[in-house]
């Protein structure tokens, strides 16, 4: 069943498939004020132009049921992890066939959407809670940032390997990274990209809960319960209050990523990568 | 604090029981992408166990290159 007004009169519950197909990237559902959105396109929810459009539907859909929910839980149904990041096949297929600049257009194009979806996460008025495992890497890693709360299972792994390729992260990691901690974890993650795990990451500050194997989404959902006892007004009020969205410094991380995806370096860096079947892809 | 020969033990255990091989088929100098059939993914699968398990910090770069069990263990002996 779509998720439209008509379906939050009657009952306030909704599925949704974003496609029909197999290949969809995305689905999402209303269960009792709780929207759970599972990602789900192989190998490992890389975020190309077809699953942007299913975050843009979904995000159409999220203000929709908004007024309906209390909890939204980010998860991924795929074994080797949350989000292996932004599709590097696809941005290196791009950039092989346009001129440079047409490239650069297009890469600030679906940068700008991206932000669109993840600040309208960011700033939902509900709780938002990623509930993580294994490979949260790049643009997965700053999906996960985007939300209030990230609950991990202890196999997760969070990294920003995006200095590999001449570039930094683009949808937003940054900013919201330094919102959340310390300039110096920041620094850490960024200028090293090396990988961490969830109980380093709970260590710093980023994770809330790790969790046993295979129990990210259960904690994520006890969560929830525990959320839906609060009354909504103040919880949206309280993270309204503690939660701004740092704009300016993310416009300006679309002005760099731009810069430097200009650079021939880039595009070395991407072949590499896209041609690589080295164990530790994501290190220069 | 485990000596060099426990932990390359443990090692060995460990990927044995993760990756579902045959203990004895895994030996200390055997290169482990080849002998456990491991991807990218797998091997931060690996990463992740072994801090875990030695409640320790390996940084991803420390480890490349590295391909044979014995020199992972006295990467991971430096850090206990």
């Amino acid at each position: 069943m779509e998720t439209t007004k008509d379906s939050k009169v009657h009952g306030g519950n909704a599925e949704f498939h974003s496609a029909t197909s197999a290949e969809s990237a995305l689905s999402w559902k209303l269960v009792d004020g709780v929207i759970e959105l599972a990602l789900h396109r192989g190998p490992c929810n890389e975020l190309g132009s077809a699953s942007l459009e299913e975050l843009e539907k979904f995000a159409t859909a999220l203000q929709l049921m908004q007024d309906e929910a209390h909890s939204l839980i980010i998860y991924s149904e795929l074994k080797p992890g949350f989000c292996a990041g932004a599709d590097l096949r696809e941005l290196y297929r791009r950039s092989e066939t346009m001129d440079k600049a047409e490239a650069v257009k297009g890469v600030r194009d679906f940068l700008e959407r991206i932000h669109r979806v993840l600040n309208l996460i960011d700033a939902a008025p509900l709780t938002t809670i990623a509930a993580v495992h294994g490979v949260t890497f790049g643009g997965g890693f700053e999906l996960a940032l985007a939300c209030d709360l990230i609950i991990a299972d202890k196999m997760a792994r969070f990294c920003f390997p995006e200095l590999r390729l001449g570039l930094i992260p683009g949808f937003g990691g940054i900013p919201r990274l330094k919102r959340d901690l310390g300039n110096g974890v920041v620094r850490d993650l960024l200028l090293t990209g090396r990988s961490i795990n969830a109980t380093k990451a709970q260590q710093i500050g980023l994770v809330s809960q790790v969790v046993g194997e295979g129990e990210a989404l259960r904690a994520a959902r006890a969560t929830a319960a525990q959320l839906k006892k609060f009354d909504h007004t103040t919880a949206v009020a309280a993270k309204k209050f503690i939660k701004h969205i740092p704009h300016e410094e993310l416009r300006r991380e679309i002005d760099i990523f731009c810069e430097l995806f200009a650079r021939p370096a880039v595009q070395v860096g991407l072949r590499k990568f896209v041609e690589s079947t080295d164990a530790q892809p994501y290190l220069p | 604090m485990p000596t060099a020969e426990q932990t390359l033990d443990e090692i060995l255990t460990l990927a044995a029981v993760h990756f579902k091989v045959p203990r004895e088929k895994l030996s200390p100098d055997a290169d482990f992408f080849k002998t456990l059939g491991i991807d990218s993914l797998q091997t931060l699968d690996l990463l992740t166990k072994l801090e875990n398990h030695f409640h320790v910090e390996l940084p991803d770069y420390e480890l490349q290159g590295v391909s044979d069990f014995r020199t992972l263990a006295g990467k991971i002996q430096a850090r206990l």
